[in-house]
């Protein structure tokens, strides 16, 4: 099997995923294209070289149906030749993507692809897709299904995670993002995204309070507390029942920021980035997705990391960095519980508590964050891993070459 | 026709009077239903006729829906356990709904003038008319009460209604089975008009005249769900959220209620023709589950047989009960002057002190100023029934007394010395009856001057709410005093259930057992919040943990602390001894009462939580519990109470498996999705359940060892009930 290679990274910045966010008035396509035109201008991409766009999106539906990769490809200017697919594996979306360009480049199957993922947040609300399985009660029944929320209260019930426990992350979680942008660690991958004149609208995540402190959280209401009280936390405790009562601890503060936003990431052959003239900067070692419990649905990343490091016969410490999303703070540390990750290793410049969570696109964009940070702190790998619906999770391990 | 009678006046408008021959009630059988398709047919090809009026000709009601007793029948007589026996009950089944519709879909206005109670398929056929009127009769019952029993409706309900009022509107009334009175069904949206009595078919007839074309609003091309259906944004969420609320309230337990929310789920999504067919198929599908048929058998069947005296010997004249003594004025006595009082029956309540008499006529009145603020009763009639209760302390007052209820304390010298005083002042007709709960009647009859008349009267608590009384014929009690005290439950319209003597007769017995099932879970290490959880799943109403809080910790040490000493050397320590002994007599947790059991109860009456420091007393080693252990821990609660049923069976505390599971479900709530405890056995299939219960006795003793009677009916391949669905499960 061929290798697939890492070139270049690009997201847009988050813009707060509200009708008084930055990026409201900026649709989901045009986030897309300039993700995608971005690529190709860094890298005077021949983008009839490209054989294929992978696009995650979680809400694929209005203005981000009918196949947005391939819409995006086509306005974009990319060459008519370049085939476009939008995928959806939940909040996993655009890891999967770029697993998926990764795994067409060792195939054979494309000796260029993309990767990434959008969702604009503001403009197609969660839940504006439906779906079997909450709704319908042959699914929803059989498989005990909970708002993540509940399941992310339940995380922090059964593993002993406090509301301080969970709030002090957040407020780690903020103060890491905000001493990342002010260094500048993000600044060679995140676009300026351009309004309808062709002005810049956006040029930084503004979804960040870097002011937030465990007094400001403390504050702050339990998001879940409601829809538990309707009958959710029946649902999960019938499934747990070592469960007494779910300790809701999770609120807007502590949990991953609901943001516009998009990001992709170019991946081909050693043969074609020479071609091309493309310098690469990370090799993908390996990837893996798994299926677990999916009630308690967020605790996946640390079955997919064992899973993935078994495969490449690694050991925790064997990974230098670690980026895991930041659905819900409890979802880390249970993940670090697990693991025994050391917090220096685990988002090092925060994540989606203080930066966001633009569902679809999340994964691409924390791969680049991992690969800049690499860089910069000159390390050597990377696993990047995501929380996922139903009890999945997504991994990807990259080196630098 | 035989069922329905169909005349055409002047104007074209039929009158389709329901008449079910030698009946006093109309009821859907495979003949209606078949005549109901050949009127469909008429109404639609007649040219004369240019409307209907349909209307019942009983006095009774409408329609109370399909005969339960004739299921079989509808469903074609099917074996529902093959593929064949499928399809001819859907064909069967299907046949209700295609008469409706073609009623529906005739051309022509139909509408249903409902003169009384219209339950089950009953509303469902006025709910296929493009109109209803009902008369504004206070008795008048109007729902789809099928859920109750396991089964869902069957003729529509589960499409007409939430296309009528939508899915938030339709739940209670679809997976409760609320029933509504006229008024109510009129601010419902599923009746149209509400008529003074006896002009319903006048209203129905004008409404036909003044509206020649009518269609149901669901067959026209701009009809909208209201509220949404399940992809629309409000209806996902009703869908998410009520698919959540059904599992709280069921546990899983109720194939019924899922299959409801299925039917209506995947119904709204199709057109009417279609959305009957998925309706038909969750019937059948309800219909062929173990649930439904033992939770018919159980809550329709039996417990209307036991309403009605079933259990009563024959040959004994009624016995009209018209004054009664009730010894002993606590929250017992009271409740059941209570039930005398507004059951129209005098009532002396004695107590040694007339202000202990008085608190207990105080509490009668406390049940009926409830009953008059919720408007279940009005309060002339509350004042009438409060006049019928005389607390008093004299003895005297018993004279002329049908019968006398001693409820007083459950010591055998206090209950000797009351005896003797009321039966100084009974009849030789009447009847002396004791609402012991734990003492032999047999034993308490040896004070009484007449054992014949002697007999055991236990109500259950709070005796407003409860609706058993179990009857225990002592060694000395005639048949006669058997018969006189159904009559008595009867009534005072509670459900009697026949047993005989034995410690803690059937019902305390078998609870029992559960409770202590859980305090056996407790000692061998699972986390309590597991034993509660799991003993909830179950379909029982608490955990066995909070149940004997409830109960009382100190009462179920005294108990067992008295058994030990009456056993004497027979007695074996048990590993809860030990743990009750700690609690009680060194902890002085005695449960709710005083705050501190195995919960502890917040002062302010706020939520009550685990004791932090239970595990000191128990230490936990089993913390997890993935659903192949709940499984087993919820096999382990059900099954001990059913292994105890059965040995009452074989020991003959109980005689009739029917008054076991009326009993069980009615007395101490025992899981009504099994239809009680022998239901449980039968629909185990009663090989496997002494299979079960000897690998259970195997890892935690004897008290699983089933009886020698159910190893002689699993050898010879017999069933409680006999029939299809016991056979089918052996």
């Amino acid at each position: 099997m061929a290798d697939a290679y890492i070139f270049d990274a690009v997201r847009t910045p988050r813009g707060r995923g509200k009708k008084d966010g930055s990026l409201h008035e900026i649709t989901a396509l045009s986030l897309a294209v300039q993700v995608l035109q971005a690529l190709r201008d860094r890298n005077a991409l021949d983008t009839a070289k490209v054989d294929d766009v992978i696009m995650g999106c979680v809400m694929p539906v209005g203005e981000q149906g009918a196949d947005i990769a391939r819409t995006a490809v086509l306005t974009a200017d990319y060459a008519e030749t370049t085939a476009g697919v939008q995928i959806n594996r939940f909040c996993a979306s655009g890891l999967e993507a770029c697993n998926m360009a990764a795994s067409k480049v060792m195939t054979g199957e494309a000796d260029m692809a993309i990767g990434g993922g959008v969702e604009a947040m503001s403009r197609v609300p969660m839940s504006a897709d439906g779906g079997a399985w909450p709704a319908d009660p042959s699914s929803a029944f059989h498989n005990y299904f909970v708002p993540q929320g509940i399941s992310a209260d339940l995380i922090a019930t059964l593993h002993g995670f406090s509301r301080d426990d969970v709030d002090a992350y957040a407020v780690e979680s903020q103060r890491r993002a905000a001493a990342a942008w002010k260094e500048g660690r993000f600044k060679n991958s995140v676009l300026k995204v351009k309004d309808q004149l062709g002005l810049t609208i956006l040029d930084h995540d503004e979804h960040m309070r870097p002011e937030t402190t465990m007094q400001s959280l403390a504050g702050l209401k339990a998001s879940f507390q409601g829809p538990g009280e309707m009958g959710f936390d029946s649902v999960a405790i019938q499934r747990y029942p070592q469960v007494e009562k779910i300790n809701h601890v999770h609120t807007a503060g502590n949990s991953s920021g609901v943001v516009d936003g998009a990001a992709g990431v170019l991946f081909g052959s050693k043969e074609m980035g020479k071609a091309m003239g493309l310098k690469p900067r990370a090799r993908v070692r390996g990837m893996a997705s798994i299926g677990s419990e999916p009630s308690i649905m967020l605790t996946g990343p640390s079955f997919v990391t064992e899973k993935l490091l078994k495969k490449l016969g690694m050991e925790v410490g064997d990974i230098d960095l670690y980026e895991l999303n930041e659905a819900f703070a409890s979802v880390v540390l249970r993940y670090q519980q697990v693991l025994g990750i050391p917090s220096e290793k685990l988002n090092v410049n925060g994540g989606a508590i203080a930066m966001g969570h633009p569902l679809g696109a999340t994964g691409a964009m924390v791969l680049g964050t991992a690969l800049d940070e690499l860089e910069r702190s000159d390390k050597q790998t990377a696993l990047v891993t995501l929380c996922v619906g139903a009890g999945m999770g997504t991994a990807v391990v990259i080196e630098r070459v | 026709m035989e069922n329905f009678k169909l005349d055409v006046d002047a104007d074209g408008i039929a009158l389709i009077v329901f008449d079910a021959p030698g009946k006093s009630m109309n009821t859907l059988t495979a003949k209606a239903v078949s005549e109901l398709a050949e009127i469909a047919e008429r109404l639609k090809t007649d040219e004369a006729i240019k409307g209907a009026v349909i209307t019942s000709g009983k006095t009774t009601g409408f329609c109370a829906g399909a005969d339960l007793d004739q299921l079989g029948d509808l469903s074609g007589g099917a074996d529902l356990s093959t593929e064949a026996g499928l399809k001819t009950a859907f064909e069967a089944l299907f046949a209700f709904n295609k008469a409706l519709r073609a009623m529906e879909t005739c051309g022509k206005p139909v509408a249903a003038a409902i003169n009384g109670l219209a339950l089950g398929g009953g509303f469902e056929m006025t709910l296929a008319c493009h109109y209803r009127v009902v008369g504004d009769d206070s008795k008048t019952q109007i729902g789809l009460p099928e859920g109750k029993v396991g089964l869902i409706p069957g003729g529509g309900g589960t499409q007409r209604v939430p296309r009528m009022i939508g899915v938030m509107m339709a739940a209670p009334l679809l997976l409760q089975g609320k029933t509504m009175r006229p008024k109510e069904a009129l601010g419902s949206g599923l009746v149209n008009e509400v008529v003074a009595p006896g002009g319903e078919v006048e209203a129905a007839r004008t409404w036909v005249k003044a509206n020649p074309k009518a269609t149901a609003a669901w067959d026209k091309p701009d009809y909208k769900i209201p509220g949404g259906g399940p992809y629309h944004p409000n209806g996902f969420m009703m869908f998410t959220v009520g698919n959540a609320q059904l599992r709280k309230d069921t546990y899983g337990n109720y194939p019924a209620q899922l299959n409801i929310m299925k039917a209506v789920y995947e119904g709204l999504q199709v057109p009417m023709d279609a959305a009957l067919r998925i309706e038909t198929r969750y019937f059948v599908k309800t219909l062929a589950t173990p649930q439904a048929q033992a939770m018919v058998r159980t809550l329709f069947i039996s417990m209307q047989a036991l309403g009605k005296g079933a259990a009563r010997p024959e040959g004994v004249p009624k016995f009209e009960v018209k004054k009664a003594a009730v010894l002993g004025a606590g929250m017992m006595g009271a409740g059941i002057a209570h039930a005398h009082a507004i059951s129209g029956v005098e009532t002396v309540l004695i107590d040694v002190a007339q202000e202990s008499a008085d608190k207990g006529a105080a509490h009668v009145k406390d049940i009926l100023d409830k009953a008059v603020s919720r408007s279940r009763m009005t309060a002339d009639k509350a004042a009438e029934a409060l006049a019928r209760v005389h607390p008093t302390t004299d003895y005297s007052l018993v004279d002329g007394a049908d019968i006398v209820i001693e409820a007083v304390f459950e010591d055998r010298g206090v209950k000797a010395e009351v005896t003797k005083k009321a039966e100084a002042h009974l009849g030789a007709n009447a009847v002396f009856g004791s609402n012991t709960s734990t003492i032999p009647i047999t034993s308490l009859a040896e004070v009484s001057l007449r054992p014949a008349s002697f007999i055991g009267i236990h109500f259950f608590s709070p005796v407003d709410r409860m609706g058993l009384v179990e009857i225990i014929r002592g060694k000395e009690t005639s048949d006669e005093t058997v018969a006189k005290a159904i009559d008595y439950v009867l009534k005072i319209k509670k459900t009697p259930i026949v047993v005989n003597d034995s410690r803690g007769f059937y019902t305390s017995r078998c609870f029992m057992t559960f409770v202590q099932e859980g305090l056996e879970m407790l000692a061998e290490g699972i986390a309590p919040a597991i034993i509660d959880n799991v003993g909830r799943m179950t379909g029982m109403p608490r955990g066995p943990l909070e149940m004997i809080d409830d109960v009382a910790l100190d009462l179920a040490y005294k108990i067992g602390v008295q058994t030990a000493k009456d056993l004497g050397d027979a007695y074996v320590p048990g590993a809860t001894d030990a743990l009750m002994k700690t609690m009680v007599a060194d902890l002085g947790r005695n449960g709710r009462k005083n705050g501190k059991g195995f919960y502890d109860y917040p002062a302010d009456g706020g939520e009550k939580r685990l004791w932090p420091d239970l595990g000191k007393v128990a230490p936990v080693k089993i913390r997890e519990a993935e659903p192949p252990f709940v499984a087993h821990l919820k096999q382990r609660l059900l099954f001990r109470q059913a292994v105890e049923a059965a040995r009452c069976m074989a020991e003959g505390v109980v005689t009739e498996a029917r008054d076991a599971d009326v009993g069980a479900i009615l007395g101490w709530g025992f899981a009504p999705w099994t239809g009680g405890p022998i239901s449980l056995i039968d629909q185990t299939g009663v090989a496997a359940f002494v299979e079960a219960c000897d690998a259970l006795a195997k890892q935690y003793g004897p008290r699983f060892t089933p009886p020698q009677m159910l190893r002689d009916m699993a050898r010879k391949g017999e069933s409680f009930y006999g029939g299809k669905g016991a056979s089918k499960a052996a």
